[in-house]
This record gives structure tokens, sequence and C-alpha cells, in this order.
């Protein structure tokens, strides 16, 4: 009986996604990419409206790799295709473990779990709203002087920037990378008493 | 539509700001930092669109997008790091309990 009621979730779930790419590949005249877009769009922001909604905080961290996984799709389709590997190797790989990890290690059976937001969250959803709303008009007012079509970026050019123009922050950013997870140690280690010696 | 660079600006302003609901709203000290994360995203979604449509920025877009990656790796491991920390003193994770400071 439970396996089909999943079997249903996954099918309205899958219902979603796939609507909006033929909603604009069949009768918006879109391309193929149009299509992509659409659908990773929709996935992207429902895990991430999933994410900050659901009662449940492992659940939400599963929607949060959804909604980065989506996103990688979303470079892809941008044309960074090296852009959307760190993606899932980084976020997908690394970031995600490290916050499951983290939510399985601080989360009590015996804690209030039925009160998921703070008081202030109406104002919060306001804010938020009209934050969206500020960031779609300024968008859509200001003239960037883009190009009319994206650009595939070739990995060899990326390194040879990344490698030359850019040799100082890219070591910059290891010693950063590696002061920050000794200190992640060293915070979250468990003191130990004062060993006799 | 995947050939306007305003399509991605206002998919990133959207997912953005879906983040700063969730950093504003959420009680557990995790989940704000799951909103802090999708924020990060927002902005690398930006950047990466604009390396991908203004020729001047075209690989730089790319290099400044995984940059930003490696920074927020840090930022998870240190906050992570934090929570679990005070966790142990407080036994709480939740962020309006966290008042040692407020009596």
């Amino acid at each position: 009986m439970r396996a089909w009621l999943y079997l249903l979730a996954a099918a309205i779930a899958g219902a979603v996604i796939t609507t909006p790419a033929l909603l604009v590949y069949v009768f918006g005249g879109g391309t193929v990419d149009d299509a992509l877009l659409a659908s990773l769009a929709t996935l992207m922001l429902v895990s991430a409206l999933a994410v900050v909604t659901m009662r449940d905080i492992i659940r939400c961290g599963l929607a949060m790799i959804v909604s980065f996984l989506a996103l990688a799709g979303i470079y892809v389709v941008a044309g960074a295709p090296l852009v959307a590997a760190a993606q899932v190797i980084v976020y997908i790989g690394a970031i995600s473990v490290l916050i499951l990890f983290a939510i399985m290690l601080t989360q009590s059976k015996a804690g209030p779990a039925s009160l998921v937001f703070q008081t202030q969250a109406l104002p919060a959803a306001i804010a938020a709203i009209v934050l969206a709303v500020l960031i779609g008009l300024g968008v859509s007012a200001t003239d960037w002087g883009e190009a009319a079509e994206r650009v595939q970026l070739v990995t060899s050019e990326l390194a040879t920037v990344l490698f030359r123009d850019y040799v100082l922050p890219f070591e910059v950013v290891s010693v950063l990378l590696l002061a920050a997870v000794i200190g992640g140690v060293f915070v979250a280690k468990r003191e130990t008493e004062a060993e006799p010696d | 539509m995947a050939d306007s660079l305003d399509t991605y600006l206002i998919l990133s302003g959207a997912l953005f700001a879906i983040g700063t609901f969730g950093f504003l709203a959420r009680r557990n000290a995790i989940s704000m930092l799951m909103s802090i994360e999708l924020m990060l995203n927002a902005v690398n979604l930006a950047i990466v669109a604009f390396g991908s449509f203004i020729p001047e920025l075209k690989a730089h877009g790319s290099v400044i997008a995984l940059m930003v990656m490696a920074v927020a790796a840090a930022e998870a491991t240190v906050g992570l790091a934090i929570v679990i920390a005070i966790y142990r003193n407080r036994k709480t994770p939740l962020v309006d309990e966290y008042d040692a400071m407020r009596r």
C-alpha cells in the first residue's frame, strides 16, 4: 500500500517537472535548450522552496541536493560545463554530505520539531517577495550590453585564465581552505579532560 | 529564453529571495546554513550567466564562480563546526534558544 503512495508521489513530481518543458517546447515554440532550462528552473525553485519550508530537516537536506543538481544542469545550459562539474563535486559531493552529517549530529528526538518557523516568518516572507520583485524589476530595466547569444566556454581557455591571470587568488584560496578545515576540526573537536602526563 | 541574460538573472534573484526567506524564518541553525548555501548558489548563477553572455568576461566569470565555490566550502566547514560546538554546550539546534547574552 505504501509503495503505491510513493509511486504516485513520484509520478506527480515527474509531471510537475516535465510540464514546463512540454509547454515551452510544443506550445511556446522554443528550442530544446529552452525546454531544458524551463524544466531545470522549475525543479530548482520547487526544491529550494522545499528546503526552506519542509518540516523534517533531513528531507530539507535531501531537497537541497536536488536543488544543487538542477543548478548544475542550468550551468551546462548556460555554457559553463566545468563549473557544472565542480558544482556536482563540491556541493553535492562535499558540502551536502557535511550538512547531512551535521544534521544527524545535532537533532535530538526529544526536541520540539513541530515549530519550524520563527515568529517573524510572515514579515520575512513579505521581505523576500519584495526583494525578488525588486531584483526582477532592476534586471529587466537595465541594459547589460550583453551579446545576443551565449558563448560555449572551452575548458582549455578557462585553464589558461585560471593559471595565468588568477594564480595568486588560486593559491590564496587553497591556503584559506586549509585554514578553514583545520579551524573547523579545532572548533568541533570534543574537549578532553586534562590528561595526566 | 535560454539565449537571454535576463532569464538567468531573474532565476538567480528568485533563488536568492528563497534563501533570504529561509535564513530569516527558520528556527534551526542548520536550516539557516542551508539557506545561506542557497543564496551563495544564486550569486554563483548570476556570475556564470554574466560570464557566458558578456564577451569581455568570458572565462573570468567561470574562474570567479570556482573561487566562490571554494570560499563557500570553507564557510560551510567553519559554520557547521560552530553549530556542533554550540550544540554540545546548549543541547539544542534552535537559534531562538541561544539567549545567554540577552539575559
